[in-house]
């Protein structure tokens, strides 16, 4: 979907990128993660041509992206930043139907798209459509963001840290809505942020870059269980380590078919993390486990916590 | 009641009917000056129609006014964009001679160019009226949030989109306030440039002036008052309509 091929990049002395080679799978949700100044918003920033590289290749679907016309290639992909960017003198609908309109979509299917946008993204289309960016909440904001750069059905969505400025609580919404997008769109999400459990909450790969190098690349439990070198172990947090990896891992993987446990069950989406924090809570060291339509799946058990993990 | 209510409080409305009395009704008042001034012989200005002169006033301030906004907008533009950056010094230097050179100085160089009549006038006023223009478009375009231009671009706006649909609506409130300024020292200075021979309501001022004639002074100057009134309560409706999407917009 994505290939970049020896690519480098210099801002005077300072070498943003390093000869970097990365492929982005279609349908992935990629995040780029490091330190200040590891390179990865630049990496972002070529994908759209925002930034042109000084050597090497960048690929979008087959395409060598240094023949393509920007604003083409741009329109191919949404484009979410942190400070969010909406334009203050539109409406939310306005906002969302930019780039439709510059692709000379039709009105009815414009207004169509808006309503459906702002449906998914938790914003009540007839409450909210007619509303100006000063009279939304950053979070609210950051979701006509989202909805805007969604609006044209990109197949590439790349986010430049979009959520780090929002307050934990919207944050987490945010990321659950951006999971749920990316299981049901599909569409191949590139995302950039500087936190390791935004990271490993919503990447299908990781890749850690630091001075412009690509230090690691996996999935995020390959990160976590068969870190490349110290730089990543300080990234994933060796205190935390453990509840790090129990995050990354669903209670669906560990429950025990057809076992009961008394209690409230826990959804078999939750994170290992979220059942631990409940069983500490609640003091038992089992507990029952249903569906998503809430039928009974089996049982979780506190041993299954401290198992290694599956690898297949 | 409540229309001629809400008449008397709308300061446009009211300033256009006060101004349209004032050019039209001009003759009705003589006896009024006659009454004020009893030792005049001739109390009202014949010599032209009032409205003839507003209309003469109105196209060299306003036309005066459109040329600068036209060359001075472009300019603005044009030293705010990547190929013209290095050219900001060199306009705001211009600009500013323009502002400084007192009109009557640039009336009094281009006569002897251009002769008399309403050129030398219109190359005054225009002169005047740029920096406040420049200043303001670049203040305006530059006061344009960089994330807002970077979302722009990253979804694919052209520079020619960026502009017309986002930077100069984004700073249209500050450039128009310059262009406020411009057109309301053009009104009053307009009236200056009869002393060139350009026929506007400076002329029953000046005549006045020179013949010892205070109603011709008073007479020129109410409508030109009243064009500022107008002119004034005219772009207050026009800011209020482009700061709609502000925070405390009216």
């Amino acid at each position: 979907m994505i290939s970049f091929e020896g690519v480098t990049k210099r801002f005077g002395a300072w070498t943003a990128v390093d000869n970097l080679s990365l492929t982005v799978a279609a349908g992935e949700f990629r995040v780029l993660i490091g330190p200040s100044g590891s390179g990865k918003s630049t990496v972002l920033r070529m994908m759209n041509r925002l930034i042109a590289p000084d050597a090497g290749t960048i690929r979008v679907e087959g395409e060598d992206i240094a023949r393509l016309k920007p604003e083409t290639l741009r329109r191919r992909m949404g484009y979410v930043i942190q400070s969010v960017g909406l334009f203050p003198h539109w409406t939310v609908e306005r906002n969302i139907a930019a780039v439709p309109d510059l692709l000379g979509w039709p009105r009815a299917r414009v207004r169509d798209r808006v309503t459906e946008l702002l449906t998914l993204l938790n914003l009540d289309p007839e409450r909210y459509r007619g509303a100006y960016p000063h009279e939304l909440s950053g979070g609210q904001q950051q979701r006509v963001g989202v909805a805007r750069a969604l609006a044209a059905e990109p197949h590439i969505l790349l986010m430049d840290e979009p959520f780090s400025a929002l307050d934990p609580i919207t944050r987490g919404a945010l990321q659950a809505e951006m999971a749920a997008i990316h299981t049901a769109t599909g569409t191949t999400i590139v995302f950039v942020t500087h936190d390791m459990d935004e990271a490993l909450a919503l990447a299908s790969r990781i890749a850690i870059l630091d001075r412009g190098r690509l230090v690691q690349s996996g999935t995020p439990l390959d990160i976590l269980t068969d870190p490349a070198d110290d730089r990543v172990r300080d990234l994933v947090g060796r205190e935390e380590w453990g509840l790090k990896r129990l995050a990354v891992e669903t209670v669906a993987e560990r429950t025990r078919p057809g076992e009961t446990a008394p209690g409230d069950p826990l959804a078999a989406g939750a994170s290992l993390r979220q059942a631990l924090a409940a069983m500490v809570a609640r003091g038992t060291d089992r507990l029952p486990v249903a569906d998503g339509q809430g039928r009974p799946m089996g049982a979780l058990h506190l041993a299954d916590l401290l198992r290694g993990p599956d690898r297949s | 009641m409540r229309r001629l209510r809400s008449l008397l409080t709308d300061r446009l409305a009211l300033g256009l009917l006060v101004l349209a009395a004032l050019v039209l009704g001009m003759p009705a008042l003589k006896p009024l000056f006659a009454a004020a001034f009893p030792a005049l012989d001739r109390p009202l200005y014949e010599a032209d129609g009032f409205l003839a002169l507003t209309l003469d006033h109105l196209a060299l301030a306003g036309g005066a006014s459109l040329i600068a906004v036209l060359l001075g907008g472009a300019a603005g533009i044009a030293v705010t964009r990547p190929f013209g950056r290095e050219f900001r010094g060199i306009l705001d230097a211009v600009a500013a001679m323009g502002q400084t050179f007192p009109p009557v100085a640039v009336l009094a160089v281009s006569v002897p160019v251009l002769g008399f009549g309403p050129a030398p006038a219109l190359i005054a006023l225009t002169l005047y009226g740029l920096l406040p223009i420049v200043e303001n478009t670049v203040a305006g375009l530059e006061s344009v949030p960089e994330p807002v231009r970077e979302a722009a671009r990253g979804m694919g706006m052209g520079p020619g989109a960026l502009l017309w649909r986002v930077e100069l609506p984004l700073a249209a409130p500050v450039i128009l306030a310059g262009v406020r300024t411009a057109a309301v020292v053009n009104l009053g200075t307009a009236a200056i440039a009869s002393t060139v021979g350009a026929k506007t309501l400076g002329l029953p001022i000046i005549v006045g002036l020179n013949g010892s004639n205070p109603a011709y002074v008073i007479q020129g100057a109410v409508i030109v008052a009243a064009l500022a009134v107008v002119l004034d309560a005219g772009f207050d409706r026009l800011a209020a309509r482009l700061t709609r999407w502000r925070p405390n917009a009216v």
